[in-house]
Order: structure tokens, then sequence, then C-alpha cells
């Protein structure tokens, strides 16, 4: 077989680079891919005890409350919930309310959600909450500028017209800002460590 | 047939000039995911899901502050417990730890300092409101619960 040995066998190697470079791109963008990513939150600041304790003088109606006990049932309101999913638009109705209902808020900028858990509740259903309660005022924020809410949580704030679509969206339909108050309540001491 | 000859000069050599594109590429991989990891982790981490999630911005503002059930139940217990740096450390630990932490960062961004708090999702929130608080005495606000993205609807 002489005519065989004659076609020398060649790897094409000029793509060589290209190939090595793709893979070194590949890796890259998937390792900060991976990188963490959380729900955020803003702690209180730890309350002076020289400063003197000014009575709260928040209207009752402002207050949307969320409670879990131990074994991680919630209470919102007052009144005993069991899917979790509910509180979204429960608490986006309570913000947007702009005084229409005497059950809920007057305006945005009033308005608190306050989130308490027990000491024995479990961290997932505390996530679990805490997810809900951001995701309410998130579609809350998207809805502000015309956007859904997967859109709205892509924006990335490096590049200038996504950062101002962001500060945009914090302007509510009257002009007023919408602060995220989502305050977390020191929880009570009945449940097991 | 002597149009067919020329071929067969072609050496039969693999060409090496792509190598040194390979190796740097290995090297630059290994570089960026061997500083991902500095932390020996000693506790259980499995994380709930959560679909609003934020990136952190910048990483060299982030501590991380790992709580979870020892991974050896066998010589630690299975109660939660809280891990930074390489070892188990109590809520009282944390305010050093975090004015180590603020330390390392120039004065302009002390305040931004960011907890990555990367708790079992089977942790009980005791555990976290002691970390919160020592959180509070030290005067680190900000946290990141770290969380996976939900990918559909948990029963």
């Amino acid at each position: 077989m002489a005519r065989g040995n004659r076609s020398t066998p060649e790897i094409n190697s000029g793509s060589m680079a290209d190939i090595a470079f793709l893979l070194l791109i590949f890796f890259l963008v998937t390792t900060t891919i991976a990188s963490d990513k959380g729900v955020s939150l803003r702690l209180p600041p730890k309350a002076d005890p020289n400063a003197p304790q000014d009575e709260i003088k928040k209207n009752d109606r402002n207050i949307f409350k969320v409670l879990v006990n131990s074994s991680d049932r919630v209470l919102v309101n007052g009144e005993p919930l069991t899917d979790l999913d509910q509180i979204r638009p429960m608490v986006k109705d309570f913000v947007m309310n702009y005084g229409r209902d005497p059950k809920m808020s007057d305006n945005p900028k009033e308005a608190v959600v306050s989130f308490k858990a027990d000491r024995g509740t479990s961290y997932a259903t505390y996530i679990g909450i805490l997810d809900n309660l951001k995701g309410a005022y998130n579609e809350i924020y998207a809805a502000n500028v015309g956007i859904t809410l997967d859109r709205y949580l892509s924006l990335d704030r490096k590049k200038p017209a996504e950062k101002k679509m962001y500060e945009d969206s914090r302007i509510g339909p009257d002009g007023e800002k919408i602060p995220m108050n989502i305050s977390i309540a020191e929880p009570t001491k009945t449940g097991g460590n | 047939m002597s149009k067919f000859k020329k071929k067969s000069k072609a050496s039969q050599d693999i060409p090496t000039s792509a190598l040194p594109d390979i190796i740097f590429m290995l090297l630059f991989f290994f570089m960026t995911t061997t500083t991902m990891r500095t932390d020996d982790i000693k506790v259980q981490q499995r994380f709930p899901q959560a679909s609003q999630l934020s990136k952190i911005e910048k990483k060299s503002l982030v501590s991380y502050i790992y709580v979870g059930a020892p991974k050896e139940t066998d010589r630690f217990g299975t109660e939660p417990v809280i891990q930074i740096n390489d070892v188990f450390a109590e809520p009282e630990d944390l305010i050093l730890y975090v004015a180590k932490e603020k330390d390392k960062l120039p004065d302009y961004e002390r305040d931004q300092i960011n907890m990555a708090m990367k708790v079992d999702k089977e942790a009980k929130m005791g555990i976290v409101t002691d970390v919160q608080e020592a959180l509070k005495e030290a005067n680190a606000l900000k946290v990141l619960y770290t969380s996976l993205q939900k990918t559909d609807k948990m029963p």
C-alpha cells in the first residue's frame, strides 16, 4: 500500500489558538457567574441606650405586619396565611394604596413592612418571606418604568442608561420616591435555638 | 502521478506554536478559580432558594460568615455553629472580626463593608439573629443572605 503512505495525516492547528481562547473566555465567564448572589438587606442601626425612647407615632394603617412563629406559621396583619406567595400582591396593594382603602397605607413613603421572626423559625422560611417582600417592592419598581420584573432584576448599574432607569424606577406615579421600608424586628425568644 | 509526489514532502511534526497559549490558558484558569475559595469550610452549606437576588458589586468589600451544622458531627455535634475564617466562633467574636475586616479597607470604603451570610437552610433564626445583633454592634449593617436562584416554584 504505497499509495496510503503518501498522504500525510496532519491536524489542522491553525485554529488551535482560537479554540484555546474560546475555552479561556468560556471559563472566565462561567466562574464569574457562579460568584455570590443573594438577598441583600440593610439592618437597622443599633439603638442607642442613652437616647430617650421616642414614642413611635406611626399610624397603625401604615404598618404591614408579618409574624412568623417557631413552627413556621405565618400571620399577616393578624390573619393566618399558608401560601407564602400570597404575601407579594398583598404588599403591593398595601404600599400602592395612596389612602384609598382606609385599612392600608397613606402613601408609599409612610408605609412600613414589619417582619418579625421567632428564634425557632427556620432560615428557609425567613428567606422565603424576605424574598417575597423584596419581590413585591421590585415589582412596584419595575412597573414604574414599565419593564418586566426579570428585566428589572438584570439591570446593570454600571451602564449609564440602565442606571438611570434604575433610579427612575424609584419614583412613584405621584412623583414621590418609594423607599423600600422593610423593617426586621428583633425576634421573640419563645422558640428553641 | 508526479502531481501527488509533491504532497508527501510535508513535514509530520505536530506544530507546537500554540502550546504557550494553552499553557497560559490553563494558568489563567487556575489563577481565577483558586482565588475564589480561601476558607476551608467546615460547616454544611446548602443555601435556600430565592428569586430577588442581587449581585455583589465589589468583591473587596465583602466578608464572609458561615453558619450551619458542622460537617464532622461526631466531633462538633449537630447544632449549627458560626465559622469565620477557618475557625468556629461565638457571636461575640464577630465584632472583632468585623473590625479587622474594616481595617483592611481604605478609609472611604469602611462604611460600605458588606457581610455575606452563608447560612445553611436547616439553621434556625436564633443563631442568625445572634449574628445580626453582633453585626449591628459592630456597625456593619449591609448584609447579603447568600442564596441560589429559584428555578421553579417549589411545592
